[in-house]
């Protein structure tokens, strides 16, 4: 019954951040091998770190879902418009992927994140049955590593930033929030992790929910404790502000995956 | 990163066990006849060597792994098995007397403790001194071959029936708030010692104020050394709060039974209700998660996240079964008592209030 990372694990996931840390290129992927990574556990490892480091690109459609580098893909309805761009575009229709051809452009929340939509192309083949539950984990994964690094900056902040003579983070209102905020994310952590291992429909589902909603809580707190400067473009912070908005809903919305996991548990 | 079932010959023998033995029909811990059937149920535990799993078999217990004592007290509670009685001995005075107790002191009383001979109670709070443990006033003096205890402690789980307790006094007047405290064990039948029962909001006797006047304890009863108990006392506070009295089996046991009730009278177009049901079972399953992924972690400040975990989950997971069983939930029954007992954790083991400010202070580094 042993859960925890293996020192493999834990030495993959230093190397990513550190190096994420100088660059958040693909090239920095690629020569770290994230691409090559087989096992579900050790692409949550991967996506934790590219989550802390808001790295852009379509790091899920790649790497998690179709595993080859550059390509990207949409899967309606839950993915609905392609995500970026790469050489191969395909559209997932029915477990079966198609090629697709890149129409208009559209906006997301997320500035780092550019969509399209489509047409159908011909279709290449099936799809493997764990490519979308693989593609749910890595998004949840993200978005617990964007909320890790939302909580560290905050709690950064706050330490520097004195209001009323004091640093802010002295305030019992301040600590608790962030308190709140380091619980959520270390109890959903161990649900991505869990759901990595068992691949069960519940699981995952599980793993998302809770994943979306302690991002979410972390996203609205750093807000909130940095006050205005946080709600300008020109801040940093914005960039993992943004992406957590993007992914809540992006993989399945809290309420599909709701839908799903009762299903399951009751079904 | 493996969650297959290594332990799976001690889960069965558990369980068959369990199966074979588990009372039901006994009456509240928190009456007289109660307390006296559930101490005899901890004896049935005890000749089994189930009572303390995990201590030496010197001891009482069978040197069980942390992962042996997890799946345990899985199958403890998924049996339906009553709540401990001798937990406060246990799970919160017993790691203490392995890290800070003398040889004698570990052979003299964990064995007792481990067959229910004496049920101990948990002497810390003080009128004037809750959230701000370091403000206790109940001194001790020296004497003769030991000390004289005096003062008022109060609510102090189970004193009503219990037969010792341990707490801290002070013993150095002059010395600063946390030091010159003393962690005493002392007996609450003795010379001096008045327990009086306060009703709790089920009416039961649950908790007892107990006064103090000069009560004699020898030195063999000193846990840890004179002067010290700060220190001692905050290593049982990590385990009140950690896992070792709220492990995950527990929550999982009444998150499944929640799941069962949901199928059997839920509405489900009721999403709101539907979703309600399924954080409860997510925050079981995690918290489960969360204590397998930190067994190779000593339970620290981070004790206190797991805290403010637990006692949310359990106000939910009761909240959610009497919404579920509407107008019905008023009427007397486990879902009302669960919920009754829920209601108070985020008060004892340290308030939520003062958890936060730990996590935030000793996890995140704010400052004071
Ligand atoms: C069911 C139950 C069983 C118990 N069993 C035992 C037992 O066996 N042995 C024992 O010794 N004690 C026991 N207790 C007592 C428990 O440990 C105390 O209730 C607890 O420490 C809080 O103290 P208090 O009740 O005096 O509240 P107070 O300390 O007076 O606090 C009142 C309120 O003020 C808040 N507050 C206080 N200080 C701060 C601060 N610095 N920042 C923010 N908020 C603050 C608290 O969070 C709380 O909400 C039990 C309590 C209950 C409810």
């Amino acid at each position: 019954m042993k859960f925890t990372l293996s020192d493999e694990q834990r030495q993959f996931a230093q190397a990513l951040r550190d190096a994420l840390r100088q660059s958040t290129s693909w090239d920095t992927l690629l020569a770290l091998g994230v691409h090559e990574v087989e096992s579900v556990p050790d692409l949550v490892v991967a996506f934790l770190e590219l989550g802390r480091a808001a790295v852009p690109g379509p790091v899920v459609e790649s790497f998690a879902v179709l595993r080859e580098p550059s390509s990207t893909l949409a899967w309606p309805p839950h993915v609905p418009y392609i995500v970026d761009d790469a050489d191969h575009v395909y559209a997932i229709v029915h477990d079966t992927r198609y090629r697709a051809i890149l129409e208009d452009a559209r906006s997301s929340v997320d500035p780092a994140r550019q969509l399209h939509e489509y047409r159908l192309g011909e279709a290449v083949g099936p799809i493997d049955g764990q490519a979308f539950d693989r593609g749910v984990l890595a998004c949840s994964a993200q978005l617990v590593g964007l909320g890790r690094a939302l909580l560290a900056r905050t709690r950064d902040y706050a330490l520097q930033r004195k209001q009323f003579g004091k640093a802010i983070g002295s305030f019992q209102a301040v600590k608790h929030h962030l308190a709140d905020v380091h619980v959520a994310l270390e109890l959903a952590e161990p649900l991505v992790f869990g759901a990595a291992v068992t691949m069960t429909a519940s699981d995952v589902s599980a793993a998302k929910i809770a994943a979306g909603t302690a991002a979410y809580q972390a996203m609205r707190t750093a807000l909130q404790v940095h006050g205005a400067i946080g709600y300008t473009a020109e801040f940093e912070l914005s960039r993992w502000l943004l992406k957590v908005r993007a992914l809540v809903t992006a993989w399945g919305t809290e309420s599909f995956h709701r839908e799903r996991l009762m299903a399951a548990l009751c079904g | 990163m493996d969650l297959d079932d290594t332990d799976l010959e001690f889960r069965h023998e558990i369980r068959a066990w369990l199966s074979e033995n588990v009372p039901t029909g006994l009456s509240s811990m928190d009456t007289a006849d109660g307390f006296e059937q559930h101490r005899e149920w901890e004896r049935t535990l005890a000749k089994a060597r189930l009572s303390a799993v995990s201590w030496p078999a010197e001891h009482g217990g069978r040197g069980a792994s942390l992962t042996e004592w997890l799946v345990f007290e899985e199958e403890y509670w998924a049996a339906g098995a009553p709540g401990r009685v001798a937990q406060n001995g246990i799970f919160l005075l017993a790691p203490t007397l392995y890290a800070h107790g003398t040889e004698e002191q570990q052979a003299r009383l964990l064995p007792r403790m481990a067959r229910a001979d004496d049920i101990w109670a948990q002497a810390w709070s003080e009128p004037e001194a809750g959230s701000d443990l370091a403000a206790i006033r109940s001194r001790g003096v020296r004497t003769d071959g030991g000390w004289l205890l005096s003062g008022q402690k109060t609510w102090s789980s189970r004193a009503a029936f219990a037969d010792r307790g341990f707490g801290l006094f002070r013993t150095e007047p002059e010395a600063e708030r946390h030091r010159g405290l003393t962690y005493f064990l002392f007996d609450l039948r003795a010379p001096g010692v008045t327990v009086r029962p306060i009703p709790q909001l089920d009416g039961e006797a649950g908790f007892a104020e107990i006064f103090l006047d000069e009560v004699f304890v020898p030195d063999h009863d000193v846990l840890g050394e004179p002067g010290a108990g700060w220190r001692v006392a905050m290593s049982t506070a990590g385990n009140e709060r950690g896992l070792s009295l709220r492990s995950p089996g527990r929550f999982c046991a009444a998150a499944d039974r929640l799941l069962a009730l949901w199928r059997e009278v839920g509405d489900p177009s009721d999403t709101a209700l539907r979703n309600k049901v399924l954080d409860a079972w997510m925050g079981a399953r995690a918290y489960r998660l969360h204590v397998l992924g930190s067994l190779d972690r000593p339970v620290g400040a981070e004790a206190s996240v797991t805290k403010l975990f637990w006692s949310q989950l359990d106000l939910a997971l009761h909240e959610t079964a009497l919404e579920l069983l509407g107008p019905a939930a008023e009427l007397a029954g486990p879902w009302l008592d669960g919920y009754l007992f829920a209601l108070a954790g985020p008060i004892y083991a340290g308030t939520n209030e003062i958890q936060r400010n730990v996590v935030a202070e000793r996890v995140l580094g704010l400052p004071r």
